[in-house]
């Protein structure tokens, strides 16, 4: 009976990892959800002392996308966010994450801009205080400036018609 | 046309590893010798078309062919065509061609070096090794098929700059070498088990191959450690990072075999525990392949795993390892254990060691598997990290320190306290003595840890020094096992002293310096002279240099880079190191501050960290003494084997 016992174990260890596969690593619960967005007051990408921030934004339903010009996920990424913006009607605000905005403009010169505006987070301030773990990430804010949903690691073609289209339309029918 | 010949190839090395799982395997049941002859040249046929499917894909990336979408996301035409070449292991796709191509080389050197294994059992080991490289093959080409096409592309993403090192460049071979290798000791266990003769000539035949593989993965842990010291940039050189603990649990297990074979083959004990061992050995293999490849363990910032990928080889897990412990639990009660030993004795010994290594092995797998379980069980996503495994695992190095000095001086059966006494009471002393006096030489007092660190390593390397004296053999004469056991804990010690004295003694700082400042970190002067922008093949970056001097004395001159990679964008840093036997010198660049040419730079102090590695070395040379040992040699020759009645007399 006891030769038995390394195949009891063994079950039991695939058991969890059958569990982990069904499990997503990239769903980390954000304290932020339910929260007011965090606020920040930043130059925009555009220059000429264009501010960005989510204030102005009460009344909106709106995304904000973390990205920078050196994170190889968010070219792949890209793509999705000017097919996004084409379409749709959808109000996104990129936060430029610790990048030089020299490259920034140069990227969104090349690949396309999907962003209404770009704020400029070069020390990386506003990240902090959003909970950045890492680029690209997105947020999705209501009406009342509520942070309601994110979305960690680069949005696809699937979750967003799946999940952050049907997000927004829920979220414009609350109303303010 | 080239991509399509090595898709095609995979296709027939497929073929060929489903006709040797499958033919000779059925052929050594029914008697057929001439389906079990197949085995060699299935083997063979295996190896020749993945070694062409890998030369296709080598072809692909040399000649930048980037309608193949793997040469498109891991190459660049700009990429020094060293890296070119090395690249092709760079990703998921490539490392799982490479650890096929791993698979078939063990067949190939199993089939050409087991002369002396009786045909059939040859036929069944080598049936064992196909099944397996049938999954892997299966898997590549359903899943993660590096030939697939894409419309041309006018440049690839290029290769992620941190792997574009020499140091990661020869590291994954080598592991995967030591990986795959166990699959050896794992098919003649399993061959063994079939013919349902588990005697000694199965762990005679298995030992040689377990200590090869043994010191390919070991060379492949150390050369990665290295790497991840000079190339991640901040001076680490062990993280307890899911990828490296999927390196560390087979080493762990496989050392435990390594000891536990010993006892097989000498004394006929530990039976049912030795094929045990050999099976956990490659099922950790695979299970760090899983762990690594399905992604359910990765960051938030690794954003390429596939499910798809992860329930492929969850299944090919639980079928190997599954019916190999099945199979264990329907053959292993046959062993009944003939011999006896006292409590005092070497057997005593090895059973300590085996014992404390697979806890050691276990303790990895917890903290490994912790932030699975925790999900698991609803209580959020929890990882533990570097204080987890340093508090498990220092009372458990301590323990496995204690039975390690003793070892090799304990006799087999029974040894009286009296004369161990003797033989270890002079190098107990001088460990200790050393483990006291030593911490002095760094100054600032007595710090546990160290005084703890230094005792066990003093320990281990004197107690095996006395072993060693104690031979009476002048050195030349001593069997290639002689050596392999001196070595191999030697070796251990030498690490133990590196990782205890760069734990305790190290010392950094973060500084910011303009050209022309200097600060000094443990006596040493280092003054940033300037920050240049140079240019590389595939990237640009700031060269700094920094002047090191030790009062009037010119140490180094440093040259720590910050390099942006072109195609990836991608920052990575260069540390500047200057090795010492006894010490390194480590800057690193940080960032560019303020308008004067300014710098935030890392400064480190490093004693003996070159010990961490040289000690991986000497145990490396330590298996490989041992795999050569003569008696292997003289088992290859005549085809002597020892009859299955002899060995039980033998070992009881």
């Amino acid at each position: 009976m006891r030769y038995a016992v390394p195949l009891g174990i063994f079950v039991l260890l695939l058991g969890l990892l059958w569990a982990g596969l069904g499990m997503n690593p990239r769903e980390i619960p954000s304290p932020l959800l339910g929260r007011p967005a965090p606020a920040f007051r930043l130059p925009a990408l555009a220059g000429q002392g264009a501010q960005v921030a989510p204030a102005d934004m009460l009344g909106k339903v709106w995304v904000l996308n973390v990205w920078a010009s050196w994170c190889s996920a968010c070219r792949s990424e890209h793509q999705v966010l000017v097919d996004l913006a084409k379409r749709s009607q959808v109000l996104l605000l990129g936060l430029n994450y610790k990048d030089q905005p020299a490259d920034a403009g140069e990227w969104l010169a090349q690949f396309g801009n999907p962003y209404a505006a770009v704020a400029l987070d070069a020390d990386g301030r506003a990240g902090i205080d959003w909970g950045v773990y890492g680029v690209p990430e997105s947020f999705v804010v209501d009406q009342r400036g509520v942070v309601r949903r994110k979305f960690t690691g680069p949005l696809t073609a699937e979750t967003v018609s799946g999940e952050l289209l049907p997000l927004l339309e829920k979220l414009r029918a609350e109303g303010g | 046309m080239i991509p399509e010949l090595g898709h095609f190839s995979l296709i027939l090395a497929l073929v060929m590893a489903a006709l040797l799982g499958g033919v000779p395997l059925y052929g050594s049941f029914h008697g057929q010798s001439r389906l079990v002859a197949l085995a060699k040249p299935a083997a063979l046929a295996m190896w020749a078309y993945t070694f062409t499917a890998y030369a296709c894909l080598t072809y692909a990336f040399v000649t930048d062919d980037f309608s193949v979408r793997y040469v498109v996301e891991t190459s660049s035409a700009q990429l020094p065509l060293f890296y070119k070449v090395t690249g092709v292991w760079g990703a998921h796709e490539g490392s799982l061609l490479l650890w096929v191509m791993a698979l078939a080389s063990w067949s190939v050197a199993v089939s050409v070096f087991g002369g002396g294994v009786p045909t059939q059992v040859l036929a069944r080991v080598l049936s064992v090794m196909g099944l397996i490289g049938a999954g892997f093959l299966l898997f590549i080409l359903l899943t993660s098929n590096p030939f697939e096409r894409v419309p041309m592309q006018p440049e690839g993403r290029d290769l992620n700059p941190l792997l574009q090192d020499f140091g990661l460049a020869v590291h994954p071979p080598m592991l995967y070498m030591g990986y795959v290798g166990f699959s050896v000791a794992f098919a003649f266990a399993i061959a063994a088990m079939l013919g349902g003769r588990l005697d000694a000539a199965w762990v005679r035949w298995a030992r040689p191959w377990t200590n090869v593989a043994w010191v390919f993965l070991t060379m492949g842990i150390a050369g990665g450690s290295w790497w991840a010291y000079y190339e991640l940039g901040w001076g680490g050189w062990w993280f307890w990072d899911p990828v490296e603990n999927a390196s560390l649990m087979p080493w762990l297990l496989g050392t435990a075999l390594l000891h536990s074979l010993a006892v097989s083959e000498k004394r006929g004990l530990f039976k049912a525990w030795t094929v045990l061992l050999a099976i956990g050995a490659f099922s950790f293999s695979l299970l760090g392949t899983f762990l690594v490849r399905s992604g359910v363990l990765t960051s938030v910032h690794a954003f390429a795993s596939d499910p798809g990928r992860g329930v492929f080889i969850l299944l090919f897990l639980a079928t190997v390892v599954g019916s190999s412990l099945l199979l264990f639990g329907i053959r292993a009660p046959r062993l009944a254990t003939t011999g006896s030993f006292s409590l005092l004795s070497r057997e005593t010994g090895l059973f300590a060691n085996n014992l404390i290594l697979l806890v050691m092995a276990f303790a990895v797998l917890l903290g490994t598997l912790f932030p699975l379980l925790s999900d698991a069980l609803a209580l959020g996503k929890i990882s533990v990290g570097p204080p987890y495994f340093n508090t498990v695992m220092t009372p458990l190095m301590a323990a496995l320190a204690v039975a390690m000095g003793a070892g090799l001086a304990l006799r087999w059966r029974q040894d009286q306290a009296r004369r161990l006494a003797r033989v270890l009471g002079l190098p107990l002393a001088v460990a200790l003595l050393t483990a006291v006096l030593a911490p002095w030489a760094f100054g600032a007092g007595l710090p546990g840890l160290a005084v703890l660190g230094l005792a066990m390593a003093g320990w281990i390397a004197f107690g095996s020094i006395a072993w060693a004296v104690r031979l009476r053999k002048a050195p030349w004469r001593w069997s290639g096992a002689n050596w392999g056991a001196l070595l191999g804990h030697l070796g251990l010690a030498v690490t133990l002293t590196g990782v205890t004295l760069v734990s305790v003694y190290s010392q950094a700082a973060d500084v910011r310096l303009e050209p022309g400042q200097s600060h000094t970190l443990a006596g040493y002067a280092f003054t940033l002279q300037g920050v240049e922008q140079t240019q590389g093949d595939n990237y640009q970056a700031y060269r700094g240099t920094m002047q090191v001097t030790r009062g009037q004395d010119r140490i180094a001159v440093l040259h720590p880079e910050k390099r942006v990679y072109n195609v990836e964008s991608m920052p990575t840093t260069e540390a500047g190191i200057d090795p010492g036997l006894f010490r390194d010198l480590f800057v690193a660049l940080g960032e560019p501050l303020g308008e004067q040419g300014g710098w935030s730079v890392r400064i480190q102090y490093k004693p003996f960290v070159r010990w961490l590695w040289l000690g991986g070395l000497l145990m490396a040379l330590g298996g490989a003494a041992g795999a050569l040992d003569k008696r292997y040699r003289r088992l290859r020759q005549t085809g002597d084997v020892v009859p299955p009645s002899a060995a039980l007399a033998q070992g009881a």
